[in-house]
């Protein structure tokens, strides 16, 4: 059913899981690196294979790490709480269970504001538990290179065991048609929050921060939920919204023809921006969760956690908004920075000397072109901030033009050097010798005499010609306000 | 009445991946149903002043710091596997078609 007709009659719930794995050294149980990439099976030991007689102890940093995110998040941290097993047959984990938490998480109450169009929704936050990570399984055979159908897989427990951080939202309602929308402000609040704490690299791509999206739809002027399903697989932050989106459609389309919507976790395919059915759900009680008898209690101290507390760094949101008052931008080109990933980046342009208003509009202008072009996004382009800020300096002392600082701005991200190693080797200097301006616009006259005689004529609007060829014979190096003032004058015309 | 129905062993048996018969079913049934009791009498010694205790050590907050440092070669890794397929653990198809 097409959106717009699907929320005429529905509206939606929204429940977001996320999976943060953190940046720690070690694993979460165990002193294996976390390398990203590594080859197979080469940070495994006998703790996260499972081997009998190995035991657990827990790493402190991704402790720290936890309670930190839940202050952040606005959670109460819990005086007392214990780890789980949960137990499920499935060989991406070897213990045949993973070590999470159930109903004692380390943080939970929270809350986290977002901006969407200019408007303050606060995602209230359950809870944020600490967990392992499995291992990686290729499934082998079959067509599709899925679990189903394959004829059997192979597991690299590299992963297996790295920390796993997982915050649940509770239900969230009264978001009505933006709803997509606020999945997608809270995902990237929510990454810029972790990046701020520097606990983790949040890139969805290499699976180190992963959206599971619940979404149920209930009939208008209904207040009972319906049932919810859990689409995994979303691994861009516009798949988020694109995934809630579409299961908003797919159920519409089901409960208006009089169908049930089945609880079950589906998939998301980033090529149709659909979801199909995964395995259904095994119920909670299947788990078979307990208290983890392998790890002690985790008691933290209450002075340390108010230490924590303290030490947090300024949250996303209260920078930006002290970031926009010390540049003094609008909303919307605020908005616009923070949708393309460019606040840190002016940031540091900033930092490195640059005004305001000159960062933003290399980085929103021609650095975000040649980005979009490429297909990456702006903090993945060859240059730095304080190369920006150096271009922004030679335009603002004369030594460049914006046409000239493009070019160079081309040469850095060529691999060429340093801005000013590309002005020298291209020679992009702005042409300030008078002698060989002076030269230039004589050839200039000579090759137009019908232009130059209009201006002779009183007719000045046709200088524009005359400085334009001026431009042209310095293949852009003149200083265009100098040459007209120059052509003027040669041609004995005041203005 | 029995702690643990039939039905209830035949759902843990599948959660298991296991495959019992009819008759390893009601053999187990009745089997677990005794064990189960044999558990709960512990139930009945606990009194309301004893807290449910789920571990032997009266200790918290157990931690190793965050270092790394090398665990075993993939050879060794993998020395035990029953089955081996580019330096991966090789296991049996885990979903059917209709799973």
């Amino acid at each position: 059913m097409p959106y717009d007709e699907a929320l005429e009659r529905f509206e939606p719930v929204l429940g977001l899981e996320t999976h943060i794995e953190l940046g720690t050294a070690s694993k979460m149980f165990c002193g294996c690196p976390t390398a990203f990439g590594a080859p197979p099976n080469t940070q495994v030991c006998p703790v996260c294979l499972a081997l009998p007689g190995s035991l657990p102890v827990a790493n402190a940093t991704a402790i720290e790490s936890t309670i930190r995110i839940g202050l952040a998040l606005n959670c109460s941290i819990a005086e007392w709480c214990r780890f789980a097993r949960k137990n499920y047959f499935y060989p991406d984990m070897p213990k045949n269970y993973q070590i999470s938490q159930y109903d004692e998480p380390l943080c939970f109450d929270g809350y986290l504001d977002v901006e969407v169009n200019g408007e303050i929704v606060r995602v209230e936050i359950e809870r944020v538990h600490l967990e392992e990570d499995t291992g990686k399984s290729t499934h082998v055979g079959g067509s599709t290179g899925r679990i189903h159908g394959a004829d059997y897989s192979i597991v690299d427990y590299n992963r297996a065991g790295i920390p796993l951080v997982e915050i649940v939202t509770k239900p969230i309602a009264g978001t009505d048609r933006l709803a997509p929308e606020v999945a997608r402000a809270y995902a990237t609040e929510l990454r810029e929050v972790m990046r701020a704490l520097g606990v983790s690299d949040v890139r969805m791509e290499e699976g180190s921060m992963r959206c599971d999206v619940n979404v149920s739809l209930m009939p208008r002027g209904s207040s009972e939920w319906g049932t919810r399903t859990e689409t995994k697989n979303v691994n861009s932050l516009r798949s988020v919204e694109r995934a809630v989106r579409s299961e908003i459609e797919r159920q519409a389309g089901i409960l208006a023809e009089g169908g049930r919507i089945i609880q079950e976790t589906r998939h998301f395919h980033e090529d149709t921006g659909t979801t199909t059915s995964g395995r259904s759900k095994e119920e909670a009680q299947d788990y078979r969760y307990f208290p983890e008898p392998d790890l002690v209690p985790i008691a933290p101290d209450r002075a340390w956690v108010t230490e924590l507390k303290a030490a947090l760094p300024e949250l996303p949101r209260v920078k930006r908004k002290r970031l926009q008052q010390e540049w003094g931008v609008s909303d919307l080109d605020m908005e616009a920075m923070h949708n393309a990933d460019a606040i840190d980046l002016v940031e540091a342009t900033v930092s490195a000397g640059a005004p305001p208003a000159d960062a933003r509009k290399w980085w929103m202008g021609e650095l975000a072109r040649r980005a979009n072009e490429a297909g990456v996004p702006l903090s993945a382009l060859a240059i730095t901030p304080d190369q920006i800020a150096r271009v922004c300096a030679m335009v603002a002392g004369g030594a460049l033009n914006d046409k000239l600082a493009r070019q160079v701005l081309e040469g850095v991200l060529n691999g060429e050097g340093s801005p000013d190693e590309v002005v020298a080797a291209r020679g992009l200097q702005i042409v300030n010798d008078e002698g060989e301006l002076s030269a230039i616009i004589d050839q200039v006259l000579a090759d137009n005499a019908d232009a130059a005689d209009k201006v002779r004529n009183g007719k000045i609007a046709a200088v524009g010609a005359l400085v334009g060829g001026v431009m042209k014979a310095s293949r852009g190096k003149a200083d265009a306000g100098r040459a007209r003032e120059l052509i003027l004058d040669k041609l004995g015309v005041s203005e | 009445m029995s702690a643990i129905t039939r039905d209830e062993v035949a759902h843990l048996a599948r959660l298991s991946r296991l495959a019992l018969s009819d008759e390893e079913l009601d053999h187990f049934a009745a089997q677990l149903d005794v064990i189960i009791g044999a558990v709960a009498r512990v139930a009945e010694v606990a009194a309301d002043d004893i807290p449910p205790t789920s571990h032997a050590l009266p200790l918290a907050n157990v931690y190793r710091p965050d270092e790394a440092r090398p665990g075993l070669t993939p050879e060794r890794a993998l020395s035990g596997a029953p089955a081996v397929e580019d330096d991966r653990f090789r296991v049996p198809r885990i979903l059917g078609e209709e799973a």
